[in-house]
């Protein structure tokens, strides 16, 4: 394979990876995770107060 | 001296404060040393004949202590902080953690005294000696595993998306500062590039390039991840979008410098590729910016009241104007008008006054209180003065700079009909002199901002000192 194909096909592969990661991205199944994950920072805001922190979500 | 009445025992909160005031000093500092160099280039008689204030040897010290030591401390406090609180676990090393801190101060310092005395690689944004780069290459490696170490030990199955962009910040600079700095040494304070010619530019540029994309631009990404919903009070507008964000920005930009050198002795087609790659990531850069303003809708009325939110809402537009702008200039006809004019470093300030420090300035606002262990700044009506000073400040120097700029480059390729230029460059120099002063007075405007943030930092902080004795001391 000449060095011009080898770059083709490796830009080739970028491409298709980085189309992966999209269509995982905006996959329905990824959605409810990904909303919990945006929510998480939020939630620890419990923390903020003095009263005892601890029992957040451990979510592993 | 400790108490139960603790808000996070478990988090390493003093780095982040160190971080954090130094981050408010250099700031200041920095942006003073601006003020003076533009100042000379109206009254040039303020060097006083010395050569350590010489324009040559104070712009690289601004823009090392605005970048490295203003940004860069930034970067420091919000990612430590960011780290231990989406991952809910401390900071894998309160030691090295410490180290990081003062091994940048030191550095820092060092730049504060070898560039003044004239000690130079003479390379953009890269121009400390040889052993000022190798402690720099040693904390930041320090920095990756306190960071990287600390996601490796947390207590969440996820990793939050401003991790993503910090971590990729860390990681991309430690390479670039690397392969860039790469030289031989003369002797103890003098060396030469290993790379020669067109390569040499090449490498420079992809360092100084990456420089914006990557600690200017990832980093202060990650921060806006954290800190527009947190002050919003609203989960980010779309993760997905965050996630394909991080993927086509960080893997797009590293493919942007050689628009530095349009028109140089760099192989054309690689200025082609670099032109193409650059207005491409116009569409990551837009995408993110709509994420993080988009946080907002159905809470648009937060930004009446909230000028710390303001701050964090306005960088964003002005990170959108500037990845507008930079992506049209990259273009080659484009740059051909604008490039070593003003038209550049009023781009320049768009991101880094606009984007960077607002952004910056911003999430202090969030943060300091909150190490301190209040709820909000000692007086929100300062914010909102500090908003509008700099605000203000920012849009008289980038509208002067693009007038300028513009007037510059027309008056340069302006050609009489017998095929002599029409201008001279002095002449050029006088039409530019009312513009020189435009943005002389709005840095003035953003300093005086600085001053009035660091007072209310100050009663901030001081107030808080008999509730911040209950705080077990870390580290």
């Amino acid at each position: 394979m000449d060095y011009g194909t080898y770059r083709g096909v490796y830009t080739l592969i970028l491409l298709v990876l980085f189309l992966i990661i999209v269509y995982w991205a905006y996959s329905k199944n990824r959605k409810s995770d990904f909303d919990d994950i945006a929510q998480s920072i939020l939630e620890d805001d419990v923390n903020d107060n003095p009263r005892k922190k601890e029992s957040s979500n451990d979510n592993d | 001296m400790t108490t139960t009445n603790i808000a996070h025992p478990e988090y390493n909160y003093k780095v982040v404060r160190q971080f954090a005031l130094t981050t408010v000093l250099w700031g200041i500092i920095g942006m003073s040393v601006g003020v003076l160099i533009a100042a000379q280039l109206i009254w040039p008689a303020l060097n006083f004949d010395t050569p350590w204030l010489t324009f040559s040897r104070l712009r690289p010290l601004h823009t090392n202590a605005v970048i490295f030591a203003f940004g860069t401390s930034a970067l420091f406090a919000t990612s430590y902080y960011v780290v231990q609180r989406t991952c809910k676990v401390r900071l894998i090393s309160d030691k090295i953690a410490a180290f990081t801190f003062w091994g940048w101060q030191a550095i820092i310092l060092s730049a504060v005294i070898s560039l003044p005395l004239g000690y130079t690689t003479s390379k953009e944004y890269a121009e400390l000696e040889w052993p000022i780069d190798i402690a720099i290459a040693v904390v930041w490696i320090a920095y990756a595993y306190v960071f990287l170490g600390t996601l490796a030990i947390r207590k969440t199955s996820h990793i939050y998306v401003a991790n993503w962009f910090y971590a990729g910040f860390i990681v991309t600079v430690a390479v670039l500062h690397i392969v860039n700095s790469q030289s031989i040494a003369v002797n103890e304070m003098k060396s030469y590039s290993i790379y020669s010619g067109a390569v040499d530019a090449m490498i420079q540029w992809w360092y100084g390039h990456n420089a914006v994309g990557f600690l200017l631009t990832a980093g202060f990404l990650g921060m806006m991840y954290y800190f527009v919903p947190k002050q919003a009070e609203r989960p980010v507008y779309s993760y997905r979008l965050s996630v394909v964000h991080f993927w086509a920005l960080v893997s797009l930009y590293i493919w942007a410098g050689p628009h530095h050198l349009h028109y140089t002795a760099l192989p054309d087609w690689t200025q082609s590729v670099g032109m193409v790659m650059s207005v491409i990531l116009f569409i990551p850069s837009w995408g993110g910016m709509i994420n993080g303003i988009m946080t907002l809708s159905g809470a648009w009325h937060k930004l009446k009241t909230d000028p710390v939110l303001r701050f964090l809402i306005v960088s964003l537009s002005f990170y959108g104007m500037s990845t507008f702008e930079g992506p049209m200039m990259a273009i080659k006809s484009v740059n051909a008008l604008s490039h070593y004019t003003d038209w550049t470093i009023g781009h320049v300030h768009s991101g880094a006054l606009g984007w960077v420090a607002m952004i910056s300035i911003g999430a202090l606002y969030h943060l300091i209180p909150r190490l301190y262990g209040k709820t909000q700044m000692f007086d929100l009506k300062l914010v909102n003065h500090h908003f509008w000073l700099h605000t203000i400040g920012v849009v008289l120097y980038i509208v002067a700079m693009w007038i300028s700029g513009v007037m510059q480059g027309l008056m340069w390729r302006a050609v009489n009909a017998d095929g002599t230029l029409t201008y001279s460059f002095v002449q050029s120099l006088e039409a530019s002199k009312p513009f020189y002063f435009v943005r002389f007075v709005g840095g003035v405007f953003i300093v005086a901002g600085m001053l009035v943030m660091a007072y209310n930092v100050y009663k901030t902080v001081r107030g808080a000192k008999p509730q911040q004795e209950e705080y077990p001391e870390a580290a």
